[in-house]
């Protein structure tokens, strides 16, 4: 007869497993900060199980939407998700590849009025809605209001364009922008799940650059 | 001269606001820096643009 037993590692062997990755400084690191991401489709949600793989300590995942069909092309959902708010699938998922962390979600829209007040225990925060002008009005609200946070923005990723021109440009010593700055979906008219998870890599791993403090070097 | 986006352009004493107006840039989806710093929105139309200065538009384009 088979056991009923517990087969995940123990919290004390899944650390052990990321400073052997990662090396014992650079992991203290990343367990210690909390990372922020706004926005959990095709860019945050891919974001996001970087980020718990490498072991950031707390994420805060926000979305007021929920998991549709058309989402699951690129999205990190399954189909057994349809229907469900994504905080709470995303939450699931990620508790699956990292128990461990600790992961807080809002089930709400981002607007002017909440964005400090939702915001404000973040180190670095993940720019990663869908529509321009939702991202502009982040992106502006963060760097005005809470200067001493870093934020991290993607901008230019829809179609079929090469997956050389996903880039990403330190705009002030706070503020990286990832993407291509060019490819609309409102003109490409697609995304692909290829090009958007390159961008969102590029996120994640300006993130983790950036608890590295790899990126001044640049 | 004041650098924008990489383009030495004859507009020193002019504002922020007064240049954008000469572009196409859609206001609600840009963000401004100016010598490392962000200019916030609010400040676009008292903000002159001075000799030396070097300013980046950052326009965001749609998907995610």
């Amino acid at each position: 007869m088979w056991e009923v037993v517990d087969l995940i590692p123990t919290e004390n062997e899944w650390n052990k497993a990321l400073c052997q990755r990662h090396g014992e400084e650079l992991q203290k690191r990343f367990s210690s900060a909390t990372v922020a991401v706004c926005g959990l489709g095709g860019l945050g949600s891919n974001i996001a199980v970087s980020l718990a793989r490498a072991g950031i300590g707390r994420l805060l995942l926000i979305d007021f939407d929920r998991v549709d069909i058309t989402n699951l092309h690129r999205q990190q959902y399954k189909v057994n998700q349809i229907g469900k708010y994504k905080t709470e699938a995303l939450f699931e998922n990620l508790k699956e590849i990292a128990p461990y962390i600790e992961i807080e979600t809002q089930t709400c829209q981002i607007t002017e009025e909440n964005t400090v007040h939702l915001l404000h225990e973040a180190d670095i925060i993940c720019e990663a809605f869908d529509n321009a002008e939702e991202k502009a009005m982040l992106t502006n609200l963060v760097l005005e209001s809470m200067p001493d946070k870093f934020l991290v923005a993607a901008s230019g990723m829809a179609g079929f364009g090469s997956a050389n021109t996903i880039r990403t440009r330190k705009i002030t010593s706070h503020f990286y922008l990832c993407g291509d700055e060019e490819s609309d979906v409102e003109s490409e008219g697609s995304l692909i799940s290829s090009r958007v998870m390159l961008c969102a890599a590029h996120q994640a791993h300006t993130v983790l650059r950036i608890l590295a403090k790899q990126i001044e070097n640049e | 001269m004041v650098k924008i986006n990489g383009e030495e352009l004859n507009i020193a004493g002019k504002t922020v606001a007064e240049y954008l107006a000469t572009t196409s840039y859609d206001s609600k989806r840009i963000a401004v820096e100016r010598n490392g710093e962000i200019v916030p929105k609010a400040q676009y139309g008292e903000t002159v643009l001075k000799d030396g200065d070097s300013l980046e538009v950052v326009s965001f384009v749609g998907g995610g």
